[in-house]
């Protein structure tokens, strides 16, 4: 994953809000990368650009050499279906579909069939521990159970990046861990991670982390399992 | 888990809106059922009924003086102390190309008579055919048999006679078997007697003064048949009652006029309805939408998502608004007619377009909400949470 330049603008004129200043980054394949910076750094906007859902105003962005938004829209979405899951901080899952049904819904515009998605969601609920649950609804679980089931959403289709947002926001110390050990497993299993998070105790999981502040790049911090190496820029 | 199931969660999820739009649909499909339905019974209760009203087709000799009025319509005249036409040639009508058309012909002799030295005027008929020909007719006592009199309502006043009483017709004697209710026709200042007995008083044998056909029905050509019979029947002019039939079309014609006029209105008001609530709830899941988006659903994926849930419930609206509408119709019906021979059948071809305009309509007023969805920005619309 490349990015060159980007830059985010919002509005226009002397309400134009500049959510992202021109940041590059070279993310390589079954890398764990973690994004911190305060509220309003442009960590968010920055994710939403890797996640292929939100045009930057300037700058380029590739993925497997695949340059993102010369996509059309509806190219950019089946890009988003093939190469990325999600993970946000609030879970989004369906409140009306049940746990096995979340997790199949990245495999509804596929053609496969229904046994096939089933399984592959089955799968997915078992890779999270859920896999006794999956004909609860999600108010039935606790909010760590939702957001397994949101990962496994997120992994269902087996994409090679995941992109979690506050994956562990909402949650308490225990749960949050519980989800930091299921990415360190997918990482492990050769998935590219960008987790974009406030605490910087969950991000030492990451290989790589990078400081965002008002919009710019400004530290890059490496992790080699033994210690941090720290470069303001 | 496929598109089509995801719309069916969603709507058994969101009852109420469901049930909203499915309401809204379904009162714009019964209301075009119901005026439909309408229409078409009270067209086959006309016809029934102008079948029913009695002759429709006059038959007079050529050479004509008197007026005579029908049912309150001026219907041309009949000298019938000169001209007459041979019963037998009422024959030939059996053998015009729309013969089937006709329900009954009445041939009938007229005549003045003297009774109780005041003069009246008599009429031959033939009182088998008279269901068909006077259908209005009520009366007191029985219907003459082969020499009776039935008086009408006027007469029996002037001539201070009851049920069965006596009169001298032409010096014969003769039993009023039955006393006329007033018609508000000329009926009420006529005595009827048997066609045969009144030719043989008015000395008339094998003859008559002019004939009446009941033969309107619903689609008959009715002009086509006046030129048939007044092909067979050279000397006589052949009238038909067309006062009576444009009368009752044209009253039918406002009557679907403002039927059409109002189901557009009810369908307007139905579609907006389903607009309104399916745009609210493509707006209530603009998060999901969101979602979805992002787990790499195209916009026409998202677009069938929407057009699936409106076209379940435009299905089911389309079924459930015919049956309501054949019951609303049948509830109504007695306001607009008082027969109760009028039967709604299901007609397929109704059945079908109700089902037609349901899915046409309910994808039609979604379209707009779905589209809209489809273009949601999967960006915006989760920051817009």
């Amino acid at each position: 994953m490349q990015g060159e330049n980007l830059l985010k603008q919002y509005g226009q004129g002397e309400s134009a809000v500049l959510a992202v200043k021109g940041i590059s980054f070279l993310i390589k394949s079954g890398e764990w990368l973690a994004i911190m910076g305060e509220s309003g750094s442009g960590k968010s906007t920055l994710l939403s650009i890797m996640g292929a859902m939100n045009s930057p105003t300037q700058g380029k962005y590739w993925v497997d050499q695949i340059d993102v938004y010369s996509l059309g829209n509806e190219e950019r979405a089946d890009f988003r279906r093939q190469y990325l899951g999600f993970v946000f901080q609030n879970f989004y899952l369906v409140s009306y579909l049940t746990l096995l049904e979340n997790v199949m819904l990245p495999l509804a515009p596929i053609g496969i069939k229904r046994k096939e998605k089933r399984n592959l969601a089955q799968e997915a609920l078992w890779r999270v521990g859920l896999d006794g649950q999956s004909h609860r609804l999600p108010n039935q679980i606790s909010g760590g159970e939702q957001q397994r089931v949101a990962l496994a959403r997120a992994i269902v289709n087996h994409p090679p990046i995941l992109l979690a947002d506050e994956p562990t926001g909402n949650l308490d110390t225990k749960n949050s861990l519980e989800i930091i050990n299921l990415l360190q497993k997918l990482n492990g299993e050769g998935m590219t991670i960008i987790m974009v998070t406030h605490n910087f105790g969950y991000a030492q999981f990451a290989g790589r982390i990078l400081k965002l502040a008002d919009g710019l790049l400004v530290e890059e911090i490496k992790n080699d399992g033994q210690k941090f190496s720290g470069q303001k820029i | 888990m496929n598109l089509g199931s995801i719309a069916l969660r969603n709507l058994r999820r969101r009852k109420t809106k469901a049930i909203f739009i499915l309401v809204g649909l379904m009162v714009g499909v019964s209301a075009v059922v119901t005026f439909c339905t309408l229409v078409k019974a009270i067209t086959e209760d006309i016809a029934h009924k102008l079948d029913e009203y009695g002759a429709n087709i006059l038959i007079v000799p050529q050479t004509q003086n008197l007026s005579l009025t029908y049912g309150g319509l001026s219907l041309g005249g009949v000298l019938f102390e000169m001209a007459e036409i041979k019963q037998a040639d009422l024959e030939k009508i059996k053998s015009i190309k729309n013969a089937a058309n006709i329900a009954a012909v009445g041939p009938l002799v007229l005549g003045v008579v003297d009774v109780a030295n005041t003069k009246v005027l008599l009429a031959g008929i033939d009182f088998k055919a008279i269901q068909y020909l006077r259908p209005w007719w009520t009366y007191q006592g029985t219907l003459p048999d082969k020499e009776g009199l039935m008086v009408g309502a006027e007469a029996a006043k002037a001539l201070g006679i009851k049920k069965g009483e006596y009169l001298k017709v032409n010096g014969e004697t003769m039993a009023v078997t039955g006393i006329l209710n007033s018609t508000g026709s000329q009926d009420d200042q006529i005595i009827f007697t048997p066609l045969k007995k009144a030719q043989s008083i008015l000395k008339k044998e094998g003859r008559i003064s002019m004939a009446e056909v009941a033969a309107l029905c619903a689609g008959c050509p009715i002009e086509e048949m006046v030129r048939q019979i007044s092909a067979i029947l050279p000397g006589a002019k052949v009238m038909a009652v067309k006062q009576v039939v444009k009368s009752r079309l044209e009253a039918l014609s406002h009557f679907q006029k403002a039927a059409y006029v109002f189901s557009a209105l009810v369908v307007l008001v139905g579609a907006l309805v389903v607009l309104v609530t399916m745009m609210g709830s493509v707006k209530e899941r603009t998060a999901e939408i969101g979602i979805f988006r992002a787990m790499g659903f195209r916009s026409k994926h998202i677009m069938q998502i929407i057009l699936s849930e409106a076209g379940i419930i435009s299905v089911v609206a389309g079924v459930l608004g015919f049956f309501t509408g054949l019951g609303a119709a049948q509830a109504v019906l007695p306001f607009f007619t008082s027969s109760y021979h009028v039967s709604l059948p299901i007609d397929p071809l109704l059945a079908g377009l109700a089902l037609a305009m349901a899915i046409t309509l309910g994808l039609g007023a979604s379209y707009y909400p779905a589209r809209w969805a489809a273009n949601l920005d999967p960006h915006e619309a989760l920051r817009a949470l």
